[in-house]
């Protein structure tokens, strides 16, 4: 298969860095309210779910732990899982990278040969780019979860874990299905009103045809048991269960850092997850399966091939930080996007990622290392003001991880990368920062010319400027400096409470 | 009892009536102050920024002029934070990188000596009615790392409410960051803007007149806004409030 174009990654490399991303979003009036009125229901709605938990605290220690626990055995149980996926009757494909796991989904598909597959909302596929891959390769791939439908019939991206089309009003998504449907299939009925019934009767009817037509189906999952080999989705809409149900060959691709040990474990995400990503006491849809099994195959109900491909995709370099490692515990739920103040005026696409907000800003620099803009200003993109952490189901500290990434991008130090340890340098563009940070601190260090400093300063305080120049212009393009005062607190103590020097 | 006061650089450099009020405040409940002039910075901007390195010799050096006090009281509860939550972390990683134990002792040491002034004060010593007098409309922004990093709960709600004359009211969504973040401020400053711009309209919505905080850093990008909007309401440090008297009321 030499020449197989992979496509475009569904996000480019090239991404403006965040500052100037965010600029257009917090701008963009519609949209600020479109994601204010979004993220502030479904957050007072957490609130409320997590409320009636009595051990929260205790789910969410225990949800921790296990995580911890299974990434500190994690090749131990990969290997216990792919055992048990075969036993049940599927085939385990390893993936290093997302080129090798395009590459496998695509000759598996053409194995089959079918020329389209439907999807059931995947992030790991999202990251890879599969779909691009696919129609490289002439094959069309179709996304069934709702909100995902409106971003691909967009031509979009998603720019929310949970809600991928959290930045588009009914209208807009009227106009979408409009448009589009009829390119990819059924076409919208006529006329179309913008009524959230009518819009999912739409996309009903359009999904229905490609779930009976699909021979071929791809999905992700949100959790996968290494003693059973089971695999787990949550979903709200039934539509990923039609896809895991329907076709003949089931193709999952699932990251690495999504196995847990027992079926017990899943006991704590039931009830951590739902809660905190849809504020749902329980989901609407789980559904479980365990290679073929003896209901599935030929003579029961479900696929007659299933194949889980499972991704690194920089997740064991991440693994390999002591600190940066704690974000593979996430489990996606998406409450940390809501909560985040920076996200709800920035918006998804400013992250430059299917993984946007915080979770986002302290994944993607791990899992694509920090050498690109945007990958370099991430970890920048939060005032560490730690609502984050604060409801996080599996307790991950994303300020401390923002900071350790900081460290790594202005100081440089040891990573991990494709499993060799290497020295990154400090990345480009900090050394007028750096220059200052150290003037800055010799300053700081020597209370005797700090004193001189600020004695300099209320002296030329009646020449301070309104608007600052360079780096500083940042602060008074929009606001006022503080008014610098006319003695400093050290000299008032030297003059009225000890002795004058 | 004698407690020394850690005023902050920002509070030294541009806000001096802060540390003033904690020290007139503190002497009016009885505890002698001291000042050790060895004190600077605390690290938090080269820290938060990403410059580990550029922190060390700070966290030293603050270490070293508070060694010996039991009770280290600062007007700020970020830089609290910054000692309690991260000096130890930092004291860790140096060692662990093999630059001596030492770093680590001194800011374990520290750590837990270091109060948030509102902290101070109702835990330690035991008052929530500081005697203070301030006959106006007041709402308080609680910033993150007092709100989060501290857990400093409604301790400062209670001095204020405790104030005579003072009229306290609540301010909408004020658990959401202003918006401030340290350098975030000028490095996303179109976002920082748009925060602190939702947070002083809700300030307006409360009918308050000044809009109170424990932090001086959020307090100037609010304060900034504010004062770029031309809007009546005023940005106060909680310690000014609680300073003032009816015998010496605030300027
Ligand atoms: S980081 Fe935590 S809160 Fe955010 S999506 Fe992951 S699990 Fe949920």
């Amino acid at each position: 298969m030499t020449g197989t174009h992979l496509g475009m990654p569904a996000f480019p490399a090239a991404a403006p860095a965040f500052p100037a991303a965010a600029r257009e979003a917090v701008r963009d009036e519609g949209l600020r309210a479109n994601l204010r009125h979004a993220t502030h229901t479904i957050r007072d709605k957490r609130r409320r779910a997590v409320a009636e938990l009595e051990d929260w605290d205790r789910l969410r220690a225990a949800g921790r732990a296990v995580k911890d626990h299974t990434l500190r055995h994690l090749d131990r149980y990969l290997l216990q899982l792919e055992e048990a996926v075969t036993a049940a009757g599927g085939t385990v494909h390893w993936a290093a990278d997302a080129d090798e796991a395009n590459r496998i989904v695509t000759d598996l598909v053409r194995a089959t040969g079918e020329r389209e597959v439907v999807k059931v909302k995947s992030m790991a596929t999202q990251e890879i780019g599969l779909n691009e891959a696919l129609e490289a390769a002439g094959i069309a791939a179709y996304e069934t979860d709702l909100a995902e439908l409106i971003v691909q019939l967009g031509h979009d991206r998603p720019s929310h874990i949970l809600v991928p089309a959290i930045h588009r009003n009914r209208a807009e998504i009227r106009d979408i299905f409009r448009a589009e449907m009829g390119g990819w299939g059924r076409a919208a009925p006529e006329p179309l009103g913008d009524d959230p019934r009518e819009l999912a009767e739409a996309a009903r009817l359009h999904l229905r045809e490609k779930f009976l037509r699909a021979k071929v189906a791809v999905s992700g999952a949100n959790f996968m048991v290494a003693e059973t080999g089971t695999m787990v989705v949550f979903e709200s809409e039934g539509n990923g269960r039609m896809c895991l149900t329907l076709p003949e060959t089931l193709i999952s691709v699932v990251g690495i850092e999504k196995v847990v040990p027992t079926f017990r474990d899943l006991e704590i995400f039931l009830q951590t997850l739902p809660r905190s990503s849809t504020a749902e006491r329980m989901n609407p849809y789980t559904t479980m399966w365990t290679g073929l099994g003896p209901s599935r195959g030929a003579d029961g109900d479900g696929p007659s091939a299933f194949h889980l491909v499972l991704l690194d995709n920089g997740r064991t370099d991440t693994l390999a930080d002591e600190v940066g490692r704690q974000a593979l515990r996430c489990i996606r739920c998406s409450a940390c996007l809501n909560v985040c103040p920076v996200y709800e005026r920035a918006g998804g696409h400013a992250y430059g990622s299917v993984y946007p907000g915080p979770i986002g800003a302290i994944l993607s620099p791990q899992l694509r290392g920090t050498g690109s803009a945007i990958d370099a200003s991430l970890p920048y993109a939060s005032t560490l003001c730690g609502a984050c952490y604060e409801v996080c189901p599996v307790a991950i500290d994303i300020p401390e991880v923002l900071v350790h990434l900081r460290e790594r991008v202005a100081q440089g130090g040891p990573v991990t990368r494709g499993g060799v340890r290497v020295t990154l340098r400090p990345a480009d563009g900090h050394t007028a920062e750096r220059a200052a940070m150290r003037a800055a601190r010799l300053l700081l260090d020597r209370p005797g010319a700090l004193r001189a400093a600020e004695r300099l300063l209320a002296r030329a305080r009646r020449l301070a400027p309104r608007r600052l120049p360079g780096a500083g212009r940042a602060w008074t393009d929009s606001r006022e400096l503080p008014t610098v005062p006319a003695e400093s607190f050290r000299d008032w103590w030297a003059r009225e409470r000890s002795d004058p020097r | 009892m004698r407690a020394a006061l850690f005023v902050t650089c920002v509070n030294d450099a541009l806000y001096p009536r802060t540390g003033i009020a904690v020290v007139r405040l503190l002497e009016r409940l009885g505890v002698a102050v001291d000042f050790p002039a060895a004190q600077s910075c605390c690290g938090q901007p080269q820290y938060n920024t990403g410059y580990r390195y550029e922190t060390e010799p700070l966290v030293r050096r603050t270490a070293r002029a508070f060694a010996g006090y039991p009770y280290v009281v600062t007007p700020s509860g970020s830089c609290a934070a910054m000692i309690r939550e991260h000096y130890p972390r930092i004291g860790r990683k140096a060692a662990a990188e093999g630059r001596g134990g030492e770093l680590a002792e001194a800011a374990a040491s520290l750590a837990p000596r270091v109060y948030e002034l509102t902290e101070f004060l109702v835990d330690v010593l035991g008052v929530t009615d500081v005697g203070a007098y301030f006959p106006h409309t007041v709402t308080y922004h609680p910033s993150c790392h007092g709100l989060r990093g501290l857990g400093l709960g409604d301790r400062p709600r209670r001095l204020l409410a405790a104030v005579k004359g003072l009229d306290l009211v609540e301010l909408p969504g004020a658990e959401e960051c202003c918006g401030f973040g340290g350098t975030f401020a000028v490095k996303n400053p179109d976002v920082s803007t748009a925060m602190g711009a939702d947070k002083i309209a809700a300030a307006a919505g409360t009918g308050a007149r000044v809009l109170c905080g424990a932090d001086n850093s959020c307090l100037a990008h609010l304060d900034g806004l504010l004062r770029r909007a031309d809007s009546p309401i005023r940005a106060l440090h909680l310690a000014e409030i609680l300073a003032a008297t009816e015998e010496e009321p605030l300027p």
